[in-house]
């Protein structure tokens, strides 16, 4: 892969646990990608405005409220108004696994919850990045 | 602690011991090269008297209720009394959360805390467009003293302690707490119970701040001097290590920065001229129970030592109740696996036993299936029983610090000690905690211990039973969870909008205005607020005055 994956890491919504958000994002990092963190209490509009201006390859939600049904709809419906479906969404958090099916159904392209390796969330983001971007090609 | 001649002969006895080890390492390794508590501080294979070298008894340890309180506050402890065994919950509606807390009233709890939601946390109406998907999901919704009223319906305040985990906005959720009282017929005077209001740790670890730092210490020190006139038995603070624990830190981390966080507070309260001998009797602690057993004994031990000192030295606080720390405790939630979810009794009956070996004041135990949602009646029911089976059939309650003495703890007690004083002497330098906060330095330091902690699991390092090792195929579609559906949110805001049209908003907008004066002066805000709650006005109201006077945090992104 010549060009560098470009993740944006983002806490939607008003949850305050970064903890996963940037263990995860420093794994990224480690892994030689580009990422974009965003810092708390971001809405979905300004997440989708910050992988669109950063052109992300993906947009790595964690949220771990609750919220999850909300801010993974909202996001993937802002993206397709604005013609950036190609932005892969997946995340993880607290989040109950009979939530996953709702949540694909959306958009998302995977959901990793609790106890989940990096490494594990690395490879399948590298690989859908790859696959994109064939398409693309 | 020993005399010359025991030392003497522990060491010929340890010569002994070492040619033996050579033997058994030469037949059979040891399954590691290096053993570490699970915060990483290094273990020796065996401890003896020789560790306790210097150990003073009667300055180290003192007896239990006596400085430096190693051993504990109170003389007889557990003895006495158990501590008070205080479930956190709220969730949906005030009528759901007040089915839930008499409930746990029934089951015996002895003490409320409420978990609020996060658009109250942070200071937003439940109709505010920042709300959205968040009512009521990971606490109640409270947007007025109506909803409080209906949230401590048929529960007589002056009989139960409440603990509120609240902090930007703690004046308005206490305020609502008191007025609640009032049309119960109980007097403020009479309240006992407790208010988090740390903002420090918001800063931190844990992310519900709204106002910048300055403004954010004033509240906070209102807090102290309104209560100390006018509720004593009330815990103005609850300063806490829990988050900066669960956001990764290490257990020597998790006291630094919050005895560090406590200098803040005090600091800033004697500056605004109040005797630290008397709001210093108020302050509470919040603490971590983590899975190594030993090494969080010897944590909460430590944490009270160094806290006496700091009240007596640095502070020269001479009443004695001032130099204790007293603290709650919840167990680890970031310890909780979602595989095998039923293994997490286990884990939290080892971290409830250390929180009792280390002379908890009061706990909380997570339930096991909290990694993967708010939890069930039933396993609520499970994390309570667990600390009645601890309480009623372990026995480690019938003597006081029943681990002191035993070489090992004592060792790490003073290891935590003279760990945490590193950092604190650092922060020190650096200015105090709000100049280390601005410069993202405990965010940073726990942001790598949190990724050590995962890179020692992938590794293989560390084992999490269920998820590195002992993995087994589960179908987590049958788990029964509890869901908050999406309809609670707009039944709260139809609720909140009926209430603004039945209240007096004339006199709303002048307590509001009175909130806006305040503000911008100097006064302390708690007589305004309580005002203001007491007409109905809303919390997101009040925070919106707030904000517009005081402005807004922003947060500084460290990675």
């Amino acid at each position: 892969m010549d060009r560098k994956i470009r993740v944006v890491v983002a806490k939607p919504g008003l949850d305050g646990h970064d903890r996963g958000a940037k263990v995860v994002a420093r794994a990224f990092r480690d892994a030689g990608m580009e990422v974009i963190y965003t810092g708390l209490r971001q809405t979905p509009e300004q997440i989708v405005a910050t992988a669109i201006q950063e052109d992300a390859d993906a947009i790595g939600i964690s949220i771990l409220s609750g919220a999850h049904e909300y801010c993974f709809k909202a996001i993937i419906d802002l993206l397709k108004e604005k013609n950036a479906s190609d932005i892969i969404v997946f995340g993880g958090g607290v989040i109950p696994e009979t939530d996953y099916p709702t949540l694909l159904g959306f958009g998302a392209g995977a959901i990793f919850g609790p106890g989940t390796p990096t490494t594990e969330t690395i490879a399948w983001l590298e690989k859908a990045v790859a696959e994109k971007r064939a398409k693309e090609a | 602690m020993f005399d010359p001649k025991q030392l003497q002969e522990v060491e010929e006895g340890n010569k002994c011991y070492e040619e033996a080890v050579a033997k058994a390492l030469a037949k059979n390794p040891e399954r590691k090269e290096n053993f570490t508590t699970g915060g990483g501080i290094p273990l020796k294979r065996t401890y003896t008297p020789k560790d306790l070298e210097g150990l003073d008894y009667s300055e180290d340890l003192g007896f239990p209720g006596q400085y430096p309180y190693t051993r504990g506050v109170q003389p007889t402890m557990y003895r006495g009394r158990f501590w008070t065994m205080r479930q956190y919950a709220g969730f949906a509606t005030a009528e759901d959360s007040n089915r839930r807390y008499r409930y746990l009233l029934s089951q015996g709890t002895t003490g409320l805390s409420v978990a609020f939601d996060l658009p109250t946390q942070i200071g937003y109406d439940s109709d505010d467009p920042m709300a959205v998907g968040e009512c009521g999901k990971v606490g109640v919704a409270i947007d007025s003293l109506a909803d409080a009223e209906i949230l401590f319906d048929q529960i007589p305040l002056d009989k139960v302690s409440t603990s509120m985990t609240i902090n930007a906005p703690a004046s308005i959720l206490l305020s609502m707490y008191i007025a609640v009282a009032e049309k119960q017929g109980v007097p403020m005077s009479a309240l006992s119970g407790t208010i988090q209001n740390d903002i420090l740790k918001e800063y931190i670890a844990r992310g519900t701040y709204i106002f910048p730092p300055k403004p954010s210490m004033r509240l906070i020190t209102d807090i102290f001097e309104f209560c100390s006139n006018n509720i004593p038995k009330w815990n103005t603070i609850s300063i806490s290590g829990y988050h900066i624990r669960e956001a990764g830190s290490t257990a020597i981390q998790e006291v630094a920065f919050t005895l560090a966080d406590g200098i803040a507070y005090i600091e800033a309260a004697i500056k605004s001229g109040q005797d630290p001998n008397v709001f210093g009797k108020r302050l509470s602690f919040f603490f971590n129970a983590h899975n190594d057993f030993l090494e969080e004994v010897a944590k909460f031990r430590a944490a009270r030592k160094i806290w006496a000192k700091i009240m007596k030295e640095r502070f020269g606080v001479k009443d004695k109740s001032a130099q204790m720390l007293r603290f709650h405790t919840q167990t680890a939630g970031c310890t909780l696996t979602a595989q095998q979810a039923e293994n997490n009794i286990v884990r939290v009956g080892i971290q409830t036993m250390a929180a009792v070996c280390g002379g908890t004041q009061s706990l909380h135990t997570n339930s096991l299936d909290e990694a993967l949602a708010l939890p069930t009646d039933k396993s609520v029911r499970i994390a309570l029983r667990t600390q009645q089976i601890v309480a009623y059939e372990s026995g480690i309650t019938n003597t006081v610090d029943p681990l002191a003495g035993s070489y090992v703890v004592e060792a790490l007690t003073k290891q935590i000690e003279e760990g945490a004083w590193e950092y604190i002497n650092k922060i020190d330098e650096m200015g105090g905690m709000l100049t280390a906060i601005e410069k993202g330095y405990p965010q940073k330091q726990i942001q790598d211990a949190a990724y050590q902690y995962q890179k020692s699991i992938e590794s293989g390092d560390r084992i999490i039973v269920g998820v590195n090792k002992f993995q087994i195929e589960e179908d987590m579609s049958e788990r029964k969870l509890l869901k908050v559906d999406a309809s609670v949110g707009v039944n709260q805001i139809k609720k909140l909008h009926a209430m603004k049209e039945n209240r007096d908003n004339v006199k709303v907008k002048d307590c509001l205005e009175a909130v806006r004066k305040g503000a911008q002066g100097e006064e302390n805000l708690m007589p305004l607020i309580l005002d203001a709650v007491r007409h109905y006005a809303t919390e997101g109201e009040i925070c919106g005055v707030l904000r517009e006077v005081f402005g807004e945090y922003k947060e500084n992104v460290v990675l």
